[in-house]
């Protein structure tokens, strides 16, 4: 964190992450809330958030805790849940993979879908930037998401019942990322990889949870290559 | 309450250290080194191959509607889609979905 350039880059991610802060902090709230009707402590609670850090993982694991499951089968669903972002680790490899291992290991803790997401998408917009740069920008976008999320599962866990049952935010995440792919999309191959995902998820959604998802996945990824591999990007 | 505090400290723990490692995978174990292009060519399409399937079913049978499929989430989605990427930015896009949402949620 040293240039000017890399100061703006860390600048930029903050900005960028933004809309997800504002989606974020209620989420969170929500978050907290569940946790404490399906049992846990407060303190059980921020520490699923700063341990885990993964908002759908967590929401799967205290449903499940509300319906009385095993608790491996607890700690598995979680985990399925959790495993595109095996493909997430991989996507940013040729990026950021030159980092040193400290950092690595910060980047892994950080890894989230929105951070994956704005990370990439910058770093395809501007091919030029700099290994420093790249993680200035990661870093920049988790600074403020970091302690949203965990500041509001706080929150929520001590907040209990004082939030409207009716305030329907479950629909903003899926805006959010709709309007990230919709920015995605340029080329036959990303639309054949989009839609190719988008099918083989709905038609697999019986699956077990999170396989399906792997699988779709790993398919649209195949269809994108294959199409560029014929066409040219 | 049938969780003992170690089975909920288990179910924290585990949780976090397997989130970790999935998160570490590729990352940790290839390092700086340099991947073959088929490979490469693969992971470009890995950001439009996963979060269309990640929002689909939540737009097919959202939350909400107790998992049934309804006009208004439909139709935010393809707003969303259609706006951002029309406009090529991603607010233009949310703000469209979520001002359509809102505004078939009061005619239903």
């Amino acid at each position: 964190m040293s240039t000017t350039t890399e100061k703006s880059a860390f600048a930029q991610g903050c900005y960028a992450s933004a809309p997800f802060l504002v989606i974020g902090g209620p989420f969170a709230v929500l978050f907290g809330l569940v946790s404490i009707e399906a049992g846990l402590s407060v303190f059980q609670t921020v520490a699923m958030s700063v341990v885990v850090i993964a908002g759908a993982a967590q929401f799967t694991a205290v449903q499940l805790m509300t319906e009385v499951a095993p608790v491996w089968t607890i700690i598995m669903a979680g985990l399925a849940v959790n495993l595109r972002m095996a493909m997430y680790s991989a996507s940013l490899q040729p990026h950021l993979g030159a980092a040193s291992f400290k950092q690595r290991l910060a980047i892994a803790y950080l890894n989230v879908d929105a951070s994956y997401a704005l990370g990439i998408i910058e770093y395809e917009k501007h091919p030029k930037m700099l290994l420093g740069e790249k993680l200035a920008y990661f870093f920049g976008t988790m600074v403020l998401m970091t302690p949203v999320w965990i500041v509001g599962t706080y929150v929520g866990a001590i907040a209990g019942g004082m939030l409207p049952d009716n305030l329907s935010i479950d629909f903003a995440m899926p805006i959010l990322f709709l309007a990230l792919v919709g920015t995605m999309v340029k080329t036959l191959a990303h639309l054949g990889a989009a839609l190719t995902s988008a099918v083989a998820a709905l038609l697999l959604s019986g699956l077990p949870v999170g396989s399906g998802l792997l699988i779709a996945g790993f398919l649209a990824m195949v269809v994108g290559a294959e199409i560029e591999r014929r066409r040219g990007r | 309450m049938t969780y003992s505090t170690f089975d909920i400290w288990m179910i924290i723990v585990v949780m976090g250290i397997g989130t970790f490692l999935i998160r570490f995978s590729f990352l940790g174990l290839i390092g700086g080194r340099k991947m073959p292009e088929w490979v490469l060519r693969h992971l470009r399409y890995t950001p439009v191959a996963v979060l269309p399937g990640l929002v689909a079913p939540l737009v097919a049978w959202p939350e909400s509607t107790g998992g049934n499929p309804d006009p208004a989430h439909l139709l935010a989605a393809a707003a969303t889609l259609g706006v951002a990427w029309w406009r090529g930015n991603m607010l233009w896009g949310a703000a469209a979905g979520a001002s359509t949402l809102i505004a078939l949620s009061q005619l239903f």
